[in-house]
């Protein structure tokens, strides 16, 4: 046994929020040492999603008019299957992921005994989700540019819209997830995804609806996330640009503030 | 180190925790003996500032845990009731990151994590997986995760709980040691030998309130006998009453001690001479199937304070 007297006691600067963050992120790098596996799947998706539907089904459509420019159909939807693929990447790490690690292996308990803090735990959630989002989108993009999909240099933001997408459902989805009590509620999660994924104008023009239903689908997060990406890889970026970053950004902070306020009050009890 | 006046805690309706005074001194080895649903792991995660009292005063190293919790929690070390480990991280890296979060340096982190592991006996475990150790294994990892951090202030909530006798031991030894190096040690048990070995000064907690506090001796002095006969009758010739047989001696022997206590399957004569205390039985003319005599513990402290055993 050590001598472990009170004059050799470590003596560390109090760790500061940007610290404190990095440390969960270094933790869960750690649990994924080794698996690339995972890394695969996650980039696959999307690009299966390009080549079915981008181009088998763009192979039926003869031309293709957007914002007054002539567009092959396969150049139109790559934007919204990058939008998507960082939807459903947040979605499936922000919910399996940490409920697992919040109820069943009861992570945070260990972590908030020590001078960590609840908003480091949600801070380095989404941020740990986001580095493994954020990969793939930029493998995403690698292809399309590969594909000549790619026709403006603002498509170089096409990568911070995919993690500003990815921020916003992560902490949206975790701030939802805090009120799961069991696996059971995951179908919740599918029956708000699956809709979400078909009718955000991910497949096709929001000009195909009318009305309401237009102005409801624009009011959804995913359809401003695509229709951000579709902007800037097109390199039409205008005011709705703007008020899609805005409106990512805004869900993102407050899903934050929801998970930290979660976390102190069923953890901290 | 630590001190609570009038402290609480309620879950919604019920309060676990009704208000208790501690005064907890540096370099003490402080304990609380309760039965299981007393409050003492409510009162350990207050002190631990990860539970936020629901009323009273609270200081821990001076500090006050709503203000300075982060800091309160660096500088103690915390072994919970249940091991709440990192099944998804070996061995190693379980203290590895912990000792991280303290913010402490990488190197220094791996260095420390060597060291504990050799301290725990869980040196050729370092790779292995959490969920592959037994529950002794377990609970000694996660009591070296609680000195990762050099704490000058341990939480201990029922350590030996789940450990074998032997590893108990050993881990007595080491809570010694660590004492002599001059860690205040707060320790809860339901084990009344583990309070009378470890504990400088104790408390005993029930329903929320304490019942006693003082020194294990001190508190045997002042609220038991110095010996204790234990006589157990056959209960052949009671087999028609409902009633407890035992009882029915009681009576008999009530004269024989201070104080006699029943249990269901025997009586506890409390006497400062527990062999003048059996004679007295035999010279009654009673014939006991079994009797015993011993020094009067913490058990009898309990059960003469709250009618119950410690154990059930
Ligand atoms: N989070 C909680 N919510 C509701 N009741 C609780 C909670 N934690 C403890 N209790 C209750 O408080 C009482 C005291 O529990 P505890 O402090 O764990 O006692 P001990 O550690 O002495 O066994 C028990 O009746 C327990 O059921
Ligand atoms: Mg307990």
């Amino acid at each position: 046994m050590s001598a472990t007297t009170p004059t050799d006691r470590l003596t560390v600067a109090p760790l500061t929020s940007v610290q404190a963050t990095l440390l969960l992120v270094e933790r869960n790098a750690i649990t994924y040492r080794g698996a690339w596996k995972l890394f695969l799947t996650g980039f696959l998706e999307p690009v299966f999603y390009l080549f079915s539907i981008g181009i088998g089904v763009g192979a039926l459509i003869e031309s293709f008019t957007y914002h007054g420019q002539e567009v092959p159909y396969a150049e139109f939807v790559a934007p919204g299957m990058l939008a998507a693929s960082a939807f459903n990447g947040a979605l499936l790490d922000s919910c399996f992921n940490f409920f697992f690690k919040f109820k069943h292996q009861r992570l945070y308990d260990s972590v908030l005994a020590t001078p960590m803090v609840t908003d480091d735990v949600a801070r380095g959630e989404v941020i740990w989700g986001q580095l493994r989002g954020g990969s793939y989108s930029a493998a995403f993009l690698l292809v399309m540019l590969v594909m000549g999909y790619l026709s403006s240099w603002w498509a170089l933001l096409a990568l911070p819209a995919a993690l500003l997408i990815g921020f916003a459902f992560s902490a949206a989805a975790m701030a939802w997830t805090t009120w799961f009590t069991s696996w059971q509620d995951f179908e919740k999660v599918t029956l708000v995804q699956v809709p979400l994924f078909l009718f955000s104008a991910t497949f096709f023009p929001v000009t195909a609806y009318d009305g309401v239903l237009r102005w409801v689908v624009e009011c959804t997060p995913l359809y401003r996330g695509v229709v951000l990406c579709r902007e800037l890889c097109t390199g039409n970026v205008g005011v709705e640009s703007a008020i899609s970053v805005v409106y990512l950004l805004a869900m993102g902070g407050i899903g934050l503030a929801i998970v930290g306020r979660r976390l102190d009050r069923l953890l901290l009890t | 180190m630590i001190s609570a006046r009038g402290l609480r805690k309620a879950f919604g309706e019920f309060e676990a925790v009704r208000g208790i005074d501690l005064d907890v001194r540096r370099g003490e080895a402080f304990g609380f003996l309760g039965p299981n649903g007393a409050g003492k792991s409510s009162t350990m995660r207050m002190v631990a500032a990860v539970s936020p009292p629901t009323d009273g005063e609270l200081r821990i190293l001076g500090m006050d845990p709503a203000v300075d919790g982060p800091a309160i929690r660096g500088r103690i070390g915390v072994c919970p009731q249940a091991d709440t480990l990192d099944s998804e991280l070996n061995v190693r890296d379980n203290l590895v990151i912990y000792a991280r979060y303290f913010g402490i340096g990488r190197a220094e982190a791996r260095a420390r994590a060597d060291e504990l592991l050799e301290l725990v006996n869980l040196t050729e475990k370092a790779k292995a997986k959490v969920d592959d150790l037994s529950g002794g294994m377990k609970r000694r990892l996660t009591i070296a995760r609680s000195l990762v951090n050099r704490p000058e202030l341990l939480l201990l909530d029922e350590p030996t709980t789940g450990l074998d006798p032997q590893a108990r031991h050993l881990l007595w030894d080491q809570l010694f040691r660590l004492k002599s190096s001059g860690v205040t040690l707060v320790i809860t048990t339901h084990y009344m030998d583990e309070a009378e070995q470890l504990c400088d000064r104790l408390v005993v907690m029930d329903g929320g309130v304490i019942a006693a506090e003082g020194s294990p001796a001190a508190l045997i002095a002042e609220h038991s006998s110095r010996e204790v006969a234990e006589v157990r009758f056959g209960s052949a010739d009671t087999a028609a009453d409902a009633v407890n047989p035992h009882e029915r001696y009681a009576e008999q022997l009530a004269d024989l001690g201070d104080r006699v206590e029943v249990l269901p399957d025997r009586l506890l004569v409390y006497a400062a001479d527990g062999d003048t205390v059996l004679e007295g039985v035999h010279a009654r003319g009673l014939h006991p199937v079994a009797t015993l005599v011993r020094r009067s513990t913490l058990e009898d402290v309990f059960l003469r304070l709250t009618g119950r055993t410690l154990v059930d």
